[in-house]
């Protein structure tokens, strides 16, 4: 196994009285995926956006490649390497594809003057080596699928050299067939070397794609478990918390049984 | 490359989802009733042509700036006042001092108005920035401060509202690069339609063919998003007001050497008129979508209809109400164009 390419260690979050994360540590290397599963109100958001450098960690260690490292803004974490798509991207709909691709790092070709076919043309194999065909770059994103818009933000992700990418539920609003297209861009990204941390509510988007699944409850870590060691059902039954499940199960079976 | 998943779109289809073409369309409606109605008032002819062009070019020079800052996503009321302001500005500059003003050389008067002029333009745009607020609520503060500004200076400074004599201080550069008429079939062609038409063409290529274009579309269609991946919102923004700015000195500077003064009064209403070119052009008023040429054919348009109600000879009463009814009628046929393109 390679070195852990970002980690945190023991990292709480306090805004005023509320304590939204406590003592939270975990870690992605490249080359895998790490689910992070919670619940809503789990702290998930708060957790992404410390990672991410828009919330500084009241406590705790913040380690990428290896240094311990403070990042004063999300720009910044960007600039190391840090990505982050999140659930209501930062795509433009009434721009072309090829327009919000390069938004802020467009090519240039003599002076000020935008490399178009280029633009074009990167954008196109981009996508292609990640397994999606575009139709047409001029298309604008606002015409695409939700799951082709979460391809497109992770494409360029990738592109302009993520090594660690940061998932804030990317298949959360999506169809079966659309979250399976976003699954494989996930699988994609990580053969390609990139560290994934992959956020979801949905253990059965989880599961398939994940390395290792951290469980977030209540602010906390409720563990951290290697694929191998730990089944399907089992992982439903932690995020949800077990016997709240069974009790629910009992409860939907008395009402289903006296309708 | 093919794929079979995209549909050869029809000629007449890829068009009309351009956001232009239903302001082109308008233009040949316009002109083909006119031609028309007022044929024999003498419509089709170079006179009227070059009375039209004439007309447009100003207005034409502020669409284009406004057409970049509405794509932005932000309004600018007062271009209309900064007009007037900068006119006074350099007449102010130019009137020798014993008429109350600086009595500086010209190039050097029009060198400092032009910065002071620039000025206001990053006045509003850091007011607009700093405060958040919506550009329309503090440009319509400016579009009072600066009118306000340009009959208040010169009226304290010289007890006038109206300074002349351009010419006379003038060594002729300036008359003739901004001022000269190119006769063609024996009508006299404005030099500004060609300022115009340089401006358009350098603003089309910075729209479309530059990084700067990008992050217009892009700041104009989610700032946040734009923000967030490295644009420079406020900074582009500022800039923008500056360039709004600039095209009311170049027409300021079109209008005191072709009518040899300022007026305090200049420029009123033009705000307005410049966008409903840029709206009429198929620009959205709420940003993130338009073009420069669509503003063009907005310009033109406007000029058009006031042009034919003067010559058709209906009572000039009836003007603004023609004016109005012809540009929403424009606008509705253009979003109407669009939905239709934008759904097949």
């Amino acid at each position: 196994m390679s070195d852990k390419i970002l980690e945190i260690q023991g990292v709480s979050k306090f805004f005023g009285s509320v304590i939204a994360l406590q003592n939270v540590s975990m870690f992605v290397r490249p080359g895998e995926v790490t689910c992070l599963l919670g619940d809503n109100g789990a702290g998930k958001s708060t957790l992404i956006k410390t990672l991410a450098g828009v919330h500084k960690p009241s406590e705790g260690k913040y380690f990428f490649e290896g240094n311990e490292t403070l990042f004063e803004s999300p720009r910044e974490a960007l600039n190391a390497g840090i990505a982050t798509v999140y659930q209501d991207l930062a795509m433009i709909p009434l721009m072309s594809i090829w327009r919000n691709f390069f938004l802020g790092s467009e090519p240039l070709k003599a002076g000020p003057i935008f490399d178009v076919e280029n633009a074009k043309r990167i954008t196109r194999e981009e996508m292609a080596k990640m397994g999606i065909d575009i139709r047409d770059p001029d298309q604008p994103v606002g015409t695409l699928s939700g799951g082709e818009r979460q391809s497109v933000a992770i494409a360029r992700a990738v592109y302009f050299g993520a090594k660690v990418l940061i998932l804030d539920e990317p298949t959360a609003a999506l169809g079966v067939k659309q979250a399976g297209v976003v699954l494989r861009y996930i699988v994609e990204a990580r053969n390609r070397g990139i560290g994934v941390i992959f956020i979801t509510h949905n253990p059965h988007h989880a599961y398939p794609v994940g390395d290792h699944f951290v469980i977030l409850k209540r602010g906390q870590i409720l563990g951290d478990y290697a694929k191998e060691e730990v089944p399907i059902d089992h992982l439903i039954q932690m995020m949800a918390g077990g016997a709240d499940l069974e009790q629910l199960q009992h409860e939907l079976a008395e009402a289903t049984g006296r309708s | 490359m093919t794929d079979e998943r995209v549909r050869q779109m029809s000629l007449t289809n890829r068009l009309l989802t351009r956001p232009e073409f239903g302001a082109f369309l308008a233009l040949v409606v316009v002109w083909v009733f006119f031609a028309i109605v007022a044929f024999d008032n003498n419509f089709v002819s170079w006179v009227t042509t070059a009375a039209i062009l004439n007309r447009a070019a100003p207005l034409g020079i502020l669409a284009v700036a406004v057409a970049l800052l509405m794509i932005a996503g932000e309004f600018d009321l007062s271009i209309g006042s900064i007009v007037g302001f900068a006119g006074m500005a350099i007449m102010l500059l130019i009137t020798p001092a014993e008429a109350g003003g600086f009595g500086l050389p010209v190039w050097v008067a029009v060198l400092i108005a032009l910065m002071i002029t620039l000025l206001t333009g990053f006045f509003n745009g850091v007011l607009v920035m700093a405060t958040r607020l919506p550009s329309f609520i503090i440009t319509l503060g400016s579009l009072f401060i600066f009118r306000g500004l340009a009959v208040a200076i010169p009226r304290l400074m010289t007890n006038r509202t109206q300074l002349g004599g351009f010419e006379d201080y003038d060594s002729g550069g300036w008359a003739a690069a901004f001022a000269t008429k190119i006769e063609v079939g024996g009508a006299r062609f404005d030099i500004a339609i060609i300022w115009w038409i340089v401006i358009a063409a350098i603003a089309t290529v910075v729209l479309l063919k530059t990084h700067i274009g990008n992050w217009i579309f892009g700041t104009g269609g989610d700032a946040n998003a734009a923000r967030n991946v490295g644009v420079p919102v406020a900074k582009l923004k500022i800039a923008l007001f500056m360039v709004t700015a600039l095209a009311a000195f170049t027409v300021a500077l079109i209008q005191a050497t072709q009518l040899n003064s300022a007026d305090s009064l200049r420029g009123t209403l033009k705000e307005f008129e410049a966008i409903i070119a840029v709206v009429v052009g198929g620009t959205l008023l709420t940003g993130g979508y338009g073009s420069v040429l669509g503003p063009v054919f907005g310009a033109l348009i406007f000029a058009m209809v006031q042009q034919g109600i003067i010559i058709t000879g209906v009572d000039g009463d009836w003007f603004r109400v023609f004016v109005g009814g012809i540009l929403v009628l424009a606008v509705i046929f253009n979003n109407f164009i669009r939905q239709r393109a934008s759904k097949r």
